[in-house]
């Protein structure tokens, strides 16, 4: 079969996936089926915030398919995570109606607040879920694709090209900020009703929202491990480790970066329309360069090139930020700087890495003994 | 298979050798920081050619090829590869897919591959992305891969990462990586640094059976492989040519003999 095929040789991913699996199929059951006060059942706000992990799960593949396999740094993936996360925010502000403080059935509260007497161009169309859906992947594409041709073309690799990513996504956070810009300014999109006629105030709509975010993730998942195994995949990875070696073996390097780079941009955008109708907002907030940076740090710490490890990291990284957030909010950002610093000195592989080192040794050893 | 059907999917065709030199560089100029690394530099070869370029360090070797792969661009002259294909207008990939292929001085292979899949990649055929993305080893491929194995002695490292041969057995793949790219012209930078003496004996047997079908430029120190390789020599001394000849007529020109065997 197709997926196994995928999945061939993929240990970590068969074991992400099952697990994954087995979640999808008993967070329902424990949220839906098992009655409220029985000491079994799960609540909803905890269905969110899985549901939300695994939107950050499936922004982390998106990075490590360009950071782990192709070897560009992004600190700009944010950015694309937060135009999906528009995307959809926009479809749901269209989707409130005269549902809003000022009851207007044609604007969004925040037009009629700024005095505007129609609605930007460049919200027509949102009212329809097909084409919000088309612009969450258009949007993160196209900008993906303009971005990576002008500086894959001119050849700008490395730490410049880290720059340059983390100076696109503050150009976008301050451009968000503008109130003028027509996207909420300061305050973003929020007060969402429902999505597709569903209430996302219930605990059924949560649940697919849930159920279907697991399921981008697996697609996701499947997706990379796809274009990895594949002869672009072995390309991609030959770029990384010998980029003009490739060129001269004939090899337009940048067609395969501008590529890579869009397909990774677009899972991110898809990724942030799921998160959007969980978390309930969207908010210039996204756009901030230590976002980016935050996302960089759950691959290393998951581990690079592994694709699970990014899964992994992600899942685990921010469950100790709700955790730890809670119990002292001041620290989280020197907690992750540590644990970023640790890694890198003492598990360059990461997670992933650490587990790999763990087998190999065990299997030395019993080789040894026998 | 007609000769060149390989390219189908480039603009270039086979390189139009009607006036049997398939290599044209001429007056080419190329200076870093006022520093002339090419002075006037004029050099053709034949088709079917195996031609050892010699030189002391500095002399404008490796820049040379640089220039001749689209790695640098001169700042005056021509370069043609045939009558038709100007080389200073295309880019390395396409320069590649005419049917330039380059081994560098340090072998650069791709190391966290296996000794097969380098080939694989290095091969000649279609190289967009949507293709690669479905492209599957063909019966003729896979045959061409094992051929060449055998070719360079690797066939027991099949499935071994590249970046953990030695350091001869590196220089052997990357010139089986430009077999399986089927150039009309190799550029081979010091094939045998770092080569035991038997290496080195077949190295010289498989570069001399590549001439003929291929021209081949060789850029080598040592001159015992080049006196037991080349038919022509030729000489380069600070970015011009200083001398061309056999290796009998270049030892004994006075002039090779003062810049460069002079001891």
């Amino acid at each position: 079969m197709f997926i196994t095929r995928i999945l061939h040789n993929d240990r970590g991913g068969q074991i992400m996936l099952a697990v994954l699996a087995v979640v999808l199929v008993l967070v329902p059951v424990l949220n839906l089926l098992v009655p409220e006060g029985n000491f079994l059942h799960m609540p909803t706000y905890l269905v969110t915030l899985l549901g939300k992990y695994l939107t950050y799960a499936l922004l982390a593949i998106a990075v490590d398919l360009v950071w782990g396999y192709l070897g560009i740094l992004s600190l700009g993936h944010g950015a694309f995570f937060a135009l999906g996360g528009y995307a959809m925010g926009m479809y749901l502000m269209r989707q409130i109606g005269d549902r809003g403080v000022y009851g207007n059935p044609n604007l969004p509260d925040f037009m009629v607040f700024l005095n505007w007497k129609e609605m930007p161009w460049f919200w027509q169309g949102f009212d329809m879920f097909w084409f919000a859906m088309l612009m969450v992947l258009l949007v993160p594409g196209v900008l993906a694709f303009v971005f990576g041709w002008l500086a894959f073309r001119s050849r700008v690799t490395g730490v410049y090209l880290s720059i340059i990513t983390q100076a696109l996504t503050y150009a976008l956070l301050l451009a968000f900020f503008r109130n003028e810009m027509g996207f909420g300014g300061n305050n973003g999109l929020t007060d969402f009703k429902d999505i597709l006629g569903f209430s996302l105030q219930s605990d059924n709509t949560r649940m697919t929202l849930f159920v279907l975010s697991g399921l981008a993730l697996a697609g996701g998942y499947l997706l990379c491990r796809f274009i990895i195994n594949s002869k672009l995949g072995r390309i991609v990875v030959a770029i990384r480790d010998a980029e003009s070696r490739t060129r001269f073996v004939g090899y337009r390097v940048e067609h395969y970066k501008v590529w890579v780079f869009m397909v990774s941009a677009m899972l991110a955008g898809v990724a942030g329309a799921l998160y959007v109708p969980q978390v309930g907002i969207i908010n210039p907030g996204e756009f901030s360069p230590l976002n980016s940076i935050e996302i960089v740090i759950w691959v290393a710490i998951g581990g690079r090139a592994t694709l699970y490890g990014a899964v992994i990291g992600a899942i685990l990284v921010n469950y100790a930020k709700t955790v730890f957030t809670g119990l002292m909010p001041e620290s989280w950002i020197f907690m992750l700087g540590a644990l970023f610093v640790l890694v890198t000195l003492y598990l360059p592989q990461g997670l992933a890495g650490l587990v790999q080192n763990l087998k190999d040794s065990r299997w030395f050893h019993k080789r040894v003994q026998a | 298979m007609s000769e060149g059907a390989h390219l189908r999917h480039t603009e270039a065709g086979q390189p139009d050798a009607s006036h049997t030199a398939i290599l044209y560089l001429e007056d080419l100029n190329v200076s870093f920081d006022g520093f002339k690394a090419i002075n006037n530099l004029t050099l053709y070869i034949d088709k079917g050619e195996l031609r050892c370029i010699i030189g002391p360090n500095g002399a404008g070797k490796t820049t040379m090829m640089d220039i001749i792969t689209g790695k640098t661009r001169p700042d005056s002259g021509q370069a043609w590869f045939g009558q038709t294909v100007d080389l200073l207008k295309l880019s390395e990939p396409e320069i590649a897919n005419a049917g330039i292929g380059r081994k560098f001085q340090k072998p650069t292979v791709f190391e966290s591959h296996s000794v097969a899949e380098n080939l694989e990649l290095a091969m000649h055929g279609n190289k967009s992305v949507w293709y690669s993305l479905r492209a599957r080893l063909s019966g003729e491929q896979q045959a061409l891969i094992d051929e060449t194995l055998q070719t360079i002695g690797l066939t027991d490292h099949y499935h071994q990462a590249a970046g953990a041969l030695s350091h001869g057995q590196k220089q052997w793949l990357e010139i089986g990586m430009l077999l399986v790219q089927k150039p009309y012209l190799l550029l081979v930078d010091e094939p045998v640094a770092g080569m035991t003496h038997q290496e080195m004996e077949r190295t010289a047997e498989l570069l001399t059976s590549l001439a003929g079908k291929h021209s081949v430029v060789v850029v080598e120190h040592d001159m015992d492989f080049v006196r037991s390789i080349a038919h022509q020599v030729t000489v380069l001394h600070q970015g011009s040519v200083l001398a061309e000849g056999t290796m009998d007529e270049v030892q004994n020109d006075q002039r090779v003999i003062e810049v460069y065997l002079g001891e």
